[in-house]
């Protein structure tokens, strides 16, 4: 599965700059860590304005669920020879444990499974261990090949 | 003061708004409740922050699944079953349809209340309550008052 690392480095700007201009990614802040064959990690800043409860300062499920969701997503793309319209069909998420205030959280996705049109992905949110997961997710995409009918 | 405390005071004046915009996240999605008749309905004013696919264009997933998490503890928390905010145990999301750049509504329905976890059902709607385009599963940890 050993791409040129110039090819690689060239779809991981890719990718990148595709997911950057996705106007609610920007808005988080989430930033793509590293990238490789079916798998991403990203990175969502501590940001006050993603927080459910002020007393604890703890970061909303719901912010959790958008990193694991773009996280997850861009697994998809980085299994793809090149960058298809994709569609989520389908998201469980397990909340395991509160996220720590002040703290970044960070989303391993890995996308398991490719069929012709359908990716099976799993993920997890931590602050530093993977092991020590604050949330799990499995999702199902559509994955289209016609730009703009990635739709289930 | 706490948000607990805001939650009475939202529960005792009949005004959950003010509750919602004590929580920053909820402020960052532009949710808006409404009461229509019975039923409490959570409104994510559509915004340009909320696209997940500009060529669409289309809302992010995630901000589906988030309105769709919020409206069920906002349901929770308006039929007064709990004295502690509930804690999401697991969220399931199915996605129908692609989110339109407009306002997306959302109403949860409690379909079991236990000692220790709750079941809610959500949907999701746009111009078109018929034709939602999500739904979602949610467990909540609580404690019932």
């Amino acid at each position: 599965m050993a791409e040129e690392p110039d090819r690689e480095q060239r779809r991981l700007r890719l990718v990148r700059g595709f997911f950057e201009s996705i106007p609610h990614n920007r808005a988080l802040g989430m930033e793509l860590v590293e990238m490789s064959h079916a798998e991403a990690v990203f990175r969502l800043p501590y940001d006050p304005k993603l927080v459910g409860n002020p007393d604890s300062g703890v970061l909303h499920g719901g912010a959790i669920t958008a990193l694991l969701d773009g996280a997850s997503g861009v697994a998809v793309f980085a299994t793809l020879a090149e960058i298809a319209p994709i569609a989520t069909i389908d998201l469980r998420i397990d909340y395991l444990r509160p996220a720590e205030a002040g703290r970044p959280v960070l989303a391993r996705a890995t996308c398991y499974k490719m069929t012709r049109n359908v990716a099976f992905t799993r993920a997890v949110a931590y602050h530093e261990d993977p092991a020590d997961p604050i949330a799990h997710a499995v999702g199902t995409f559509m994955v289209s090949t016609k730009r703009g009918a990635a739709r289930p | 003061m706490t948000l607990l405390d805001r939650l009475e005071e939202a529960r005792r004046a009949g005004d959950y708004q003010a509750f919602t915009d004590a929580v920053p996240y909820a402020r960052f999605l532009g949710l808006a409740i409404g009461q229509s008749g019975d039923e409490l309905i959570t409104t994510m004013r559509y915004a340009d922050h909320l696209v997940g696919n500009p060529a669409l264009p289309a809302l992010h997933g995630g901000t589906i699944g988030a309105l769709l998490e919020c409206a069920a503890i906002f349901e929770l928390l308006w039929r007064a079953e709990t004295i502690v905010l509930p804690k999401t145990i697991t969220l399931t999301v199915g996605y129908l349809r692609s989110g339109a750049p407009v306002d997306t509504h959302a109403r949860g329905v409690v379909t079991r209340h236990g000692r220790r976890v709750t079941n809610v059902r959500v949907e999701a709607w746009q111009a078109d309550r018929a034709a939602p385009i999500a739904t979602a599963h949610a467990v909540f940890l609580v404690m019932r008052g």
